[in-house]
């Protein structure tokens, strides 16, 4: 009985960063078999037209990658909720400044200034051209900026005063660019009109524009890969334990020598960082910016994904941020209108859309607060009552 | 033994104001190198307010602390922790969710140097780093003993093993001082006794000066060098073990303490 629970536990802490690598196989297998169909199965013209159907109703190329933007972005916030513990109410700011950087830098909005950064737009448009992969990085850059200028001055405040000012910041950063249309004469953000048009993403073999979809699948997919690949590294690491710290006990923590401010900063910055990336490559998704779409709704969206996956777990925040972003971009609209052409009705299912999500939120805190894919940490908490035998102090399993 | 004159921290003069209530008065108080000092006194007494400033958690109303000949009264805990200051907290306070030797390894946190990039890219000069803590964290595990555990939870760990994880991971911060706040707490005599062994090897293995808050008269008497006592945030006598089993205020506090309450220890 005894050895073999030693064995099992052996097993498990051999299997801990290898479960890691099977992980990663499986997403990238997942990615390659929807790459593969939508690129090749979906256009040939064998393809019986039920299925063909039944793909476009329930699985449209559009919301995959609709649904990988908010995988970029859900690992982005899973950094600071999940690995840090704070609670970022705003996070949608991030991905506003993130879309404003490619409405701004790959488009024609600013005509009064003709600026080419290894661009593949002809030299002759006038605005701001900056290369794709450029202003991924201007991006990222500028919304760690953002990150530590808010963080700074509230990341001092106990966690519940941190909820609150960020959710002004993610209240009014988007009402600027609102308002944006003229500040002192300038327009900063072209108002509610929104910046659209963007630069195609230039690739070296093509130039990828807005209905490329499975080009830009890979690019998603890849972006969203680094953000794991940076999450996972970063959470082995010196950072990352100073984190789990903070989320476990900051005093001690700080007793342990760990500087509260700058460990939770660099959570912070991170997140942002991620969170500017997810923002351009919506706004290339979309083909541009709209200041309406950056509302607070965004960010208890995301928050929702990383609590429904598993805060603190990159694979269950990407699963709970795929399952919620078809939920709300494909499913219901997808559900209401087989509902309605069934049954003659007219039901609005898409404005249930926040019902069912409040549903899913207080079903998984009754039920599963640990998330669909957990982490192991957590796991063992919130489930110690059922689990009594793993739960054991340790010296008792040497009897 | 007699006590070094040099001294590793010099504290003078503390105060600490709770609103009304002066939790610590006008304590002076300085732990020579490479000692072991025990601060003892009733419930209440304001020993755990006193350690919390020196550990920099408050900042006292009166006073200043000096460790070696910087003065350490304003600066941040982190700040202190990492200059050589390490304590134990009288209710545990281990990082539950992490194994043993993260546990340390946290607290070698402010000794390590990888930044972000490096610890994305893990450069080989970051891998050698976090090896070298990982080394140094299970050595240290096994030094208190524990060195089994090193890859199970904190919170799995039991209660006299958490208690040497403390230790552990205020060792891990490779401290000068070591603050430990009624280590003994919930053990029997016999681990007791053990404890008091285990103090002196610390000190000597690890060249640390121990100051110990501690209920247990018998473990304060075998590993202390010099006794302070402190009765409602006044500091009432101090000195040799003998001296202060003979001092008639002392004596006083603590049977007025154990009329009251029963308290035998
Ligand atoms: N943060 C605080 N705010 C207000 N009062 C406090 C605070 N911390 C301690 N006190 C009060 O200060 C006094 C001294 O408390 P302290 O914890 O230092 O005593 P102690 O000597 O460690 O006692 P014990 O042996 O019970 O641990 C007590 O009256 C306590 O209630
Ligand atoms: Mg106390």
């Amino acid at each position: 009985m005894m050895a073999t629970r030693a064995a099992r536990k052996a097993k498990k802490a051999t299997r801990r960063p290898a479960s890691h690598r099977t992980w990663a196989l499986g997403y990238l297998a997942v990615a390659t078999v929807i790459f593969v169909v939508y690129q090749y199965a979906l256009p040939w013209e064998g393809l019986p037209l039920p299925i063909y159907d039944f793909l476009q109703l329930w699985l449209p190329p559009t919301s995959i990658n609709e649904a990988l933007v908010y995988v970029i972005c859900a690992l982005g916030l899973n950094v600071v909720v999940g690995y840090a513990g704070l609670l970022d109410l705003g996070y949608v700011a991030f991905w506003a400044i993130g879309g404003y950087c490619a409405g701004w830098f790959m488009s024609n909005f600013f005509e009064q200034w003709n600026f080419h950064g290894l661009s593949s737009v002809a030299s002759t448009e006038p605005g701001l051209h900056i290369n794709f992969w450029l202003v991924l990085v201007i991006g990222g850059a500028v919304c760690a900026f953002f990150g530590v200028v808010i963080g700074a001055p509230t990341l001092r405040l106990k966690s519940d005063y941190l909820a609150l000012v960020t959710l002004g910041f993610g209240e009014i950063i988007p009402q600027i660019f609102f308002n944006g249309e003229d500040i002192n004469g300038f327009n900063l953000s072209n108002g509610t009109k929104g910046i659209t048009r963007l630069d195609p993403i230039p690739t070296g073999v093509k130039d990828l524009g807005p209905f490329d979809f499975g080009s830009k699948f890979v690019i998603f997919v890849l972006l969203a890969a680094l953000m794991v690949f940076i999450s996972l590294q970063l959470r082995r690491g010196r950072l990352g334990r100073a984190w789990l710290a903070i989320r476990e006990d900051e005093l001690a923590a700080s007793m342990m020598g760990v500087p509260l401010m700058r460990t939770k900063l660099a959570s912070y910055a991170v997140g942002a960082v991620a969170g500017g990336i997810g923002g351009v490559a919506f706004a290339t998704h979309v083909d541009g910016v709209y200041a309406e779409r950056f509302n607070f709704s965004i960010s208890i969206f995301l928050l929702a994904m990383v609590v429904l996956g598993g805060m603190g777990n990159v694979w269950g925040v990407i699963l709970g941020a795929f399952i919620l972003s078809w939920i709300n971009s494909t499913g219901l609209p997808a559900l209401g209108d087989t509902f309605n052409t069934q049954f003659g009705t007219d039901i609005d299912f898409p404005s249930f859309t926040f019902l069912l999500f409040g549903l899913v939120l207080i079903l998984m805190i009754l039920f599963k607060r640990e998330g669909l894919i957990p982490e192991s940490r957590l796991r063992m908490v919130l489930h110690e009552g059922d689990a009594d035998e793993e739960m054991k102090p340790a010296h008792e399993e040497e009897k | 033994m007699a006590l070094s004159s040099e001294l590793v921290l010099d504290a003078s003069n503390i105060s600490v104001q709770f609103g009304g209530l002066l939790a610590v008065n006008d304590v002076s108080f300085n732990i020579p190198k490479k000692s072991v000092v025990s601060l003892i006194g009733p419930n209440g007494a304001g020993k755990t307010t006193f350690f919390n400033v020196l550990t920099g958690l408050y900042k006292p109303s009166e006073g200043k602390v000096m460790f070696g000949d910087r003065e350490i009264t304003d600066l941040p805990p982190h700040k202190i922790a990492s200059i050589g200051l390490a304590r134990t907290f009288q209710n545990i306070r281990l990082f539950g969710l992490m194994t043993a030797e993260e546990n340390l390894l946290v607290a070698m946190h402010s000794h390590l140097k990888s930044g972000i990039t490096s610890t994305i890219l893990r450069t080989p000069r970051q891998r050698k780093e976090e090896k070298e803590a990982l080394d140094s964290a299970r050595e240290i595990l096994d030094f208190v003993g524990i060195g089994k555990w090193a890859s199970e939870y904190a919170r799995n760990l039991s209660y006299g093993d958490q208690r040497r994880l403390e230790v552990a991971r205020a060792l891990a911060l490779k401290p000068e001082i070591l603050l430990l706040d009624e280590p003994t707490a919930g053990m029997n005599p016999q681990e007791s006794s053990v404890f008091v062994d285990f103090v002196h090897r610390v000190r000597d293995a690890r060249d640390v000066a121990i100051l110990l808050i501690e209920h247990d008269m018998s473990v304060v008497m075998s590993v202390s060098e010099r006794i302070t006592v402190l009765d409602r945030g006044e500091k009432i006598a101090e000195g040799s073990p003998e001296e202060i089993r003979s001092n008639q205020r002392v004596i006083e506090a603590y049977l007025g303490k154990a009329a009251s309450e029963g308290r035998g220890k």
